[in-house]
């Protein structure tokens, strides 16, 4: 199956975000990380399982007039590391980029420690350093291994 | 010392703890005789958990080099009482200081209090964080003991949230030494504190009982169980009294044992350990001067 196949399984958007090469299985977990549960009336579709000729199997992720801030796709990188991230504006791609790892999450995730000093009510913004599996708070050193979505700030 | 904050022991490369034991070497051979290094200086004191002796020693050390302490005194009868950030604070009184030493119950906030001042902290203690002081106090009494290459040591107690075990640790990584560490399942070293012992290649073992390893052992460090940590006090009940060393276990298993621990102690310890040489818990305790005066001398 082509791609152009594949793209057709879901309907094309107008203004928006198309997030393609998902790792399989976590498309939920994106809308987690966008904070999109349907209240806020954004039109979103998905695709989940699809073929794919790099990855096997990966999912789409389309959101209706959003675009990301830094700090989604920082934390999008740690559970979709093949994601591709295109801007489209008049159902034209208008900008293509891959998601990069990054050194560092700032402001994006809550440090599950209730005695870290990041959740005392002190002028501190949150950062983790991303290691090979998982993150790890600059301040208190705990580490977050799996459900990093369970994490974001809200 | 290239620091101009002493955070945690992950920063202290093993030149770093050399020079400071080696000063400190110096100092405790004569303390009196440093009355003229740094007259005039003021150490700050921002504790906002009890302490004894690292407050009194980072006070005997400060006095020591010719320099005073400010205090900020009991949390009950300052701003925080208030509602003031430790941010606020940590400004407030970086205008009144040389040095800052802080303890604080938030893992992180020594970090967090560094970012916002220009003025030397020393991280006295952070929740069940870290307690970088300690470390080098404890290394230096190891290093006088036992020395610090080709040692074996036991690490036994709360693991988990014993932030002078988190510190030592770490430390030790720079030195040829074999860890054992002894506790309950549920006081393990907290997964941060194994990830980096073993990217750095540690030599590191974990075990639930002491009986049968002291033979094995040049140094045992006992730690209290941190019963003011615990979420709720049964689980505190379930793991107190777990460890508790008297002299016959020890001369029946190794009587050249030393025995160190950050005190203070409640029962890991018995009183009747006292009384053997390997003991070295007190002394321990006092070399938390010549130490700090070094730390001090470097930074002020």
């Amino acid at each position: 199956m082509t791609e152009t196949e594949t793209e057709l399984r879901v309907s094309k958007i107008k203004n928006g975000t198309v997030i393609d090469h998902v790792t399989a299985g976590e498309a939920l977990r994106v809308l987690a990380i966008l904070d999109i549960d349907g209240s806020g009336g954004e039109t979103v579709s998905l695709g989940i399982n699809v073929p794919s000729d790099r990855l096997g199997r990966k999912d789409i992720v389309k959101v209706e007039g959003r675009e990301l801030s830094q700090g989604e796709v920082d934390v999008l990188s740690l559970i979709a590391p093949d994601a591709t991230i295109n801007i489209v504006r008049e159902y034209e791609v208008v900008e293509k980029a891959r998601v990069e790892r990054p050194s560092d999450v700032r402001d994006v995730l809550q440090c599950p420690n209730s005695s870290c000093i990041t959740n005392a009510g002190e002028p501190v913004i949150t950062e983790f350093e991303v290691l090979d599996e998982g993150v790890r708070c600059r301040y208190c050193d705990t580490i977050i291994r799996d459900h990093l979505t369970d994490h974001i700030q809200t | 010392m290239r620091h101009d904050h002493v955070i945690s022991a992950k920063q202290l490369s093993r030149a770093d703890i050399e020079a400071v034991l080696d000063r400190a070497a110096e100092f405790a051979a004569d303390p009196a005789a440093a009355g003229d290094r740094h007259p005039g200086a003021l150490l700050a004191l921002a504790f906002f958990e009890p302490s004894t002796r690292t407050k009194m020693s980072f006070e005997t050390a400060a006095k020591r080099l010719g320099g005073d302490i400010i205090d900020m005194g009991p949390v009950e009868y300052s701003s925080v009482k208030k509602g003031e950030t430790l941010a606020d604070t940590m400004r407030v009184v970086e205008g009144y200081a040389d040095a800052i030493v802080l303890r604080h119950p938030k893992e992180g906030a020594a970090k967090m209090a560094s970012e916002f001042i220009d003025v030397p902290l020393l991280n006295g203690g952070d929740g069940a964080g870290q307690h970088p002081t300690q470390t080098l106090l404890d290394l230096f009494t190891i290093r006088e003991a036992a020395g610090l290459d080709d040692l074996t040591i036991g690490i036994m107690g709360d693991l988990k949230y014993g932030r002078t075990v988190h510190s030592l640790a770490h430390a030790l990584t720079n030195f040829d030494v074999r860890q054992h560490f002894i506790s309950p399942e549920s006081l393990r070293l907290p997964r941060s504190v194994r990830y980096d012992l073993h990217e750095e290649g540690a030599q590191v073992r974990e075990h639930e009982e002491f009986e049968g390893l002291l033979s094995e052992l040049d140094v045992l460090y006992v730690t209290r169980i941190q019963r003011e940590r615990f979420p709720d006090e049964d689980e505190y009940r379930e793991v107190a009294g777990q460890y508790q060393l008297d002299a016959e276990t020890i001369a029946a298993e190794n009587e050249d044992l030393v025995i160190m621990h950050p005190l203070p102690r409640v029962d890991e310890i018995a009183a009747d350990v006292d009384e053997l040489p390997g003991a070295t818990y007190f002394e321990q305790a006092h070399n938390g001067v010549p130490v700090r005066m070094a730390l001090l001398d470097m930074l002020l």
